[in-house]
């Protein structure tokens, strides 16, 4: 309840408590300003922190849950840091109808005590024609097989 | 979801000057352009089914219940969000229309438990929903559900079940639109969605606990704790909330025996004036100490202080203070006796106080807890238009383009209207807010204002002054209303312009930069309807009567008087403060603000009480003190009010209860003065008292008794029979009749009556036959005096200054979860959010003393010192502190001043000069152990029923 007693929640470390704040600010008077914000964030920092949403309402002047409601709607606005590297699969339905969901399970299950590598389903990416379609690290790849999921893993240090 | 069903209209009604008529279900109706067909059916007597739509919120279409056919429409449209047009002919029932809500009740079932307890109970709509819809089983089998989610109990009073919740948003948009505070939001999408405090849980949320949103539930996802204790209630009784001055109606929803009943929880009544069906947490939830352990429900006596008190009879007990006051005056005189009315008691009962004093007593000694905050209003505003009154309602700010707010937090203190205000700010009217700190609507989420004026305490009038002379001195001013409504302009404008009220004159003052209040003058000035409203910021300094005054001149000069969405509005602090005011508990004034002097108002009394009264004023507060000190004055009857914590310099007002030969102290429990006291009476909460309160609108509400006297008798039966065994025969057979002479002997009163309030809901004041229903908005046309008084309002620095010694100023106010002393909140869960009281300190004054949140400091000042937990905060300005009085360990009052209003010795709670230091280890353990202690008898408080 504002005005308790309760101490203020602990800062986050300044440097990116300042930066989000700034990242805001610079956005302040654009229409509908909250999606560019978060955009941003996510663009410098590859995730949306808890922290950073008390700062981002502060500066819109909303609640924090306005700020809640609007990140957790966007299954993008990643709210953990993310993995040194990323692997989507496409489950959209042209995908689905080529393998792509054997794809994923098999990928899914072969990366699943690596920390360090997601793999995540993603609809459709305009790509129908060459399913199974996905990206790995952001770069779309057409007929996407384990195989060369496993030849780009090869080359990941890990 | 309520016990008994207020009817439910689905959407807002809507004020249009043109109207639409449609065909339901073959029914004709006729109604404003733009309301929705949901609406309209519903006034038709048409009841089409509905979850997410209620008619205190806006359309949101999203359950897909209410869908009807609408001729020349394609598909079944949802009737909340299509809006009636001439010519519409709407079937709420077809065979699509049918297979559609069967279809989506399904769903909703197969996602419900079928053993819902709150179906069962009746706080569910759901069920019932499908039986009127027609759903018998469901065809689904068991897929994915939310039934294994698990409840959030945090909140004290009430607990989210997410496997109940239907995400229909009611709970999320009351939230917003009704309360203002938009701590809820839907997280995730799709299957995934649920309720959510914005990612925590309720207690650690943004969330203030007003419960708009377990009231907008439609099902048991939000559901009071007390609900599913006791289950659902099975009366209501109509009736007043005894915390601030909004005075909300509410339903006490109650189970069990007549005799001896448990309130189950409040529910704002939708038909009341004041709060339309919004509530706060006291309201709703602080109700518990009407049932705490702590209430003593047995008269005490005692020969001295220092005894145990010893239970008597009622009998005994008012024998013994009847022959004590007797035998007080047969020594020391007829004035050597007093008494003190209370602000949270009813009109009935403070006016047979007042009576007893002056009729039993024989003088004029009584007084009442408004002296130490409001008493500067009354005078202020009566010199200036003719009334002690505020001009206005509260539905006025919805008419508002301007508001000002001086020293007042309402928010905290008066969170109902504080909703109002929000909404008329999302509205789009703007706010100037004047006070030493940032407070909630200075910024807080959805609201801002154009202008914070942070202005240094004590320093009121320069800042009013400096407001009117821009006004004035820029042409701003409405020349034709001050010619026409007001006197003595020309003296007044030529006062206010003089160059030492400009604001670069005032500034090194005041600490407000000119150009900002330039600007906030302009502002105020030009808007079509500017009204000003303000707290006890104002009425607390040695300048508070000047201060209303110069807000009174302010309005005039701007001609923002005698309509609605304008005025001069006190934000009045308790329940009935205005009414306690009305009933004569002045010692200079008899009911309805008239001087004991005149003849005229006196002839009235003795001719119906049968003796004479005293022409000239009695003792106030302060004086009684002084007197009791000098010797002078013996015994008092303190009705319902603690002096010992609340008042100013509480060494003083200790001194002065122990120099007492008879103290006797009416209240609920043993309270701070109850220390000092030698008869203890036991007193009534609001839950069993038979009357009226009038809040800061001057409406007068019912109180209505919710059980029986739990000490065997009514306050004002026991006043009455005190003042008989002093030989004054005093009595009445109700309440009723106490109200009928009131209306009797008091002009503003002329056309209230028990009966009247019944039939009407509630009356404004003045209710006579020129106003048969009452004065929602005075002095239009013309001023209850005649003519307004425009007074030059000469700044004079307050005596109470900075020193090296004492560098800082402190100043005082409440926090949303407790109420004043905290008699009744500290005995309730509201304790979870404020359990001590703290100080609030600028970082940079922190950062000077080492002081970091979370420290014990010593504040001191040269009256006294105290400890208090630091919290460095940047809603202070630097060199002004800020702590709350709600808690008696906190002492706060232990360090304020004895100055005070010049006008009516309010005392300048607002403006002490102090240190602030951080405490040795040693005094820190101690009052790490007292605080532990007082916390383990709180916590034990808590969990009492």
């Amino acid at each position: 309840m504002p005005g308790s007693s309760a101490a203020p929640p602990t800062a986050p470390p300044a440097s990116r408590a300042d930066r989000v704040r700034a990242l805001a600010t610079d956005r302040l008077t654009l229409r509908g300003p909250l999606l560019p914000i978060l955009h941003a964030v996510m663009d410098e920092f590859g995730w949306i922190a808890e922290e950073d949403l008390p700062i981002i309402a502060d500066v819109l002047n909303l609640s924090r849950a306005d700020v809640h409601g609007v990140v957790t709607f966007y299954h993008d606005f990643r709210r953990t840091p993310p993995p040194a590297h990323r692997v989507q699969i496409c489950r959209g339905e042209a995908c689905q109808a080529v393998g792509a969901q054997g794809l994923y399970e098999a990928a899914t299950d072969r990366f699943a005590d690596d920390t360090t590598i997601e793999v995540a389903e993603v609809f459709c990416l305009g790509n129908c024609a060459l399913g199974p379609s996905g990206t790995i690290d952001g770069h779309l790849l057409g007929r996407l097989t384990l195989d060369r999921i496993d030849a780009a893993a090869a080359g990941w240090s890990r | 979801m309520t016990l008994v069903a207020e009817p439910d209209y689905g959407t807002p009604a809507v004020t249009s000057p043109s109207s639409a008529t449609v065909t339901i279900d073959g029914r004709s109706i006729t109604v404003p352009a733009g309301t929705s067909v949901l609406r309209a059916a519903s006034e038709a007597g048409v009841d089409v089914p509905r979850l997410c739509a209620t008619d205190s919120l806006k359309a949101f279409g999203s359950c897909r219940l209410c869908v009807v056919e609408i001729e020349g429409v394609k598909g079944t449209p949802a009737s909340c969000t299509s809006l009636c047009t001439d010519g519409m002919v709407v079937h709420t029932r077809s065979e699509a229309v049918d297979q559609v809500r069967h279809g989506v009740m399904e769903l909703y079932l197969s996602d419900h438990r079928a053993d819902c307890p709150g179906c069962a109970r009746g706080n569910c709509e759901i069920q019932a929903l499908a039986v009127q819809v027609g759903v018998g089983e469901v065809r689904y089998g068991l897929g994915a559900s939310h039934l294994d989610q698990t409840p959030d109990e945090s909140n004290p009073y009430f607990a989210y079940d997410p496997a109940a919740c239907i995400v229909c948003s009611r709970c999320v948009r009351a939230c917003g639109e009704i309360q203002g505070t938009f701590a809820l939001t839907v997280d995730g999408r799709g299957f995934a969605s649920r309720i959510t405090p914005g990612g925590t849980d309720f207690l650690s949320s943004e969330c203030v606990s007003c419960g708009a949103c377990v009231q907008a539930c439609p099902t048991d996802a939000l559901t009071e704790k007390r609900v599913v204790e006791l289950g659902m209630p099975t009366r209501a009784v109509d009736t007043t909330c005894a915390y601030c001055g909004v005075g909300c109606s509410f339903r006490a929803e109650v189970t069990g025996p007549a005799d001896d009943p448990s309130v189950v929880r409040m529910m704002p009544a939708k038909a009341g004036g004041a709060n339309e069906g919004h509530s706060c947490v006291k309201g709703r939830f602080a109700f518990g100490y009407a049932a705490h352990a702590d209430r003593q429900l047995r008269p005490m006596v005692r020969d001295t202080i220092d005894d145990p008190w010893r239970v008597v009879s009622w009998e005994e007990a008012i024998g013994r203070v009847a022959s004590g006051f007797s035998a007080i005056q047969a020594e020391h005189g007829v004035g050597s006796i007093g008494g003190i009315s209370s602000s949270r008691c009813t009109n009935e009962e403070v006016y047979v106080v007042q009576k007893m004093v002056r009729a039993a007593f024989g003088n004029n000694n009584v007084d009442t807890c408004a002296r130490v905050c409001h008493s500067p209003t009354g005078y202020g505003l009566n010199h200036a238009f003719g009334t002690s009154a505020g001009t206005q309602d509260f539905a006025s700010v919805d008419r508002c383009d301007v508001l000002l707010l001086i020293g007042a937090n309402p928010t905290d203190a008066h969170p109902v209207f504080g909703s109002r205000m929000k909404r008329a700010l999302r509205r789009g009217a703007k706010i100037i807010v004047a006070d030493p700190r940032r407070i909630d609507l200075v910024r807080s989420p959805h609201v801002e204002a154009t202008h914070h004026l942070p202005v240094r305490p004590g320093t009121n009038v320069a800042l009013v002054n400096a407001l009117a002379h821009v006004i004035v001195t820029e042409g701003l001013h409405d020349a034709q209303f001050i010619a026409q409504r007001c006197e003595n302009g020309e003296d007044y404008l030529a006062f206010i312009a003089a160059p030492e009220h400009s604001p670069e004159a005032t500034e090194a003052v005041t600490g407000i930069p000119a150009a900002d209040l330039r600007a906030a003058a302009r502002l105020y000035a030009t808007a079509p309807n500017a009204a000003i409203y303000y707290g006890l910021g104002v009425t607390e300094h040695s300048q508070g009567s000047t201060m209303v005054m110069g807000m009174a001149n302010l309005a005039m000069i701007t001609g923002n008087l005698g309509r609605e969405g304008v005025g001069v509005n006190p934000l009045r602090g308790q329940n009935n403060v205005q009414g306690s005011c009305d009933m004569g508990s002045f010692p200079h004034e008899l009911p309805g603000y008239r001087h004991v002097s005149r003849a005229d108002v006196r002839n009235i009394y003795e001719s119906l009480w049968g003796v004479s009264i005293q022409p000239t004023p009695g003792l106030r507060i302060p004086n009684m003190f002084d007197a009791a000190i000098g010797g002078s004055f013996k015994g008092l009857f303190v009705h319902g009010e603690d002096i010992a914590q609340s008042d100013p310099n509480t060494a003083h007002v200790e001194a002065a209860l122990r120099a007492m030969d008879l103290v006797v102290v009416q209240d609920l429990f043993l309270n701070e003065t109850a220390r000092f006291a030698h008869v203890f009476l036991p007193g009534t909460s609001f839950l069993e008292k038979d009357g009226t309160f009038t809040n800061a609108e001057r409406r007068i509400n019912r109180v209505r008794p919710v059980m029986p006297s739990r000490v065997g008798r009514d306050e004002w039966q026991i006043v009455c029979e005190i003042a008989t065994a002093m030989g004054y025969p005093m009595g009445y057979a109700a309440p009723s009749q106490i109200m009928d002479e009131i209306a009797a002997t008091t002009p503003t009163f002329a056309g209230v009556s028990f009966a009247r309030l019944d039939a009407e809901g509630s009356m404004q004041w003045p209710v006579n036959d020129a106003a048969p229903h009452g004065t929602p908005t005075m002095h239009i046309g013309e001023f209850v005096r005649g003519k307004g008084a425009l007074t030059p309002t000469v700044y004079v620095p307050t005596t109470e200054r900075t020193s090296r010694r004492y560098p800082l100023l402190l100043t005082t106010g409440r926090i949303l979860s407790q109420y004043n002393v905290g008699a009744q909140t500290r005995r309730t869960a509201n304790s979870t959010w404020h359990p001590r009281d703290v100080l609030e300190i600028h970082p940079s004054d922190a950062e000077l003393r080492g002081i970091t949140t979370g420290d014990v400091v010593e504040l001191a000042s040269r009256i006294g010192a105290t400890s208090l937990t630091a919290q460095v905060s940047e809603r202070m300005q630097p060199g002004v502190v800020y702590t709350t009085f709600h808690h008696p360990v906190t002492g706060a009052n232990v360090v304020t001043t004895e100055n005070s209003d010049w006008a009516t010795n309010c005392p300048e709670y607002k403006v002490t000069a102090v240190q602030v230091s951080v405490r040795t280890h040693a005094a820190r353990a101690a009052y790490d152990q007292a605080r532990d202690d007082s916390e383990a008898g709180a916590r034990e408080e808590v969990s009492v029923r």
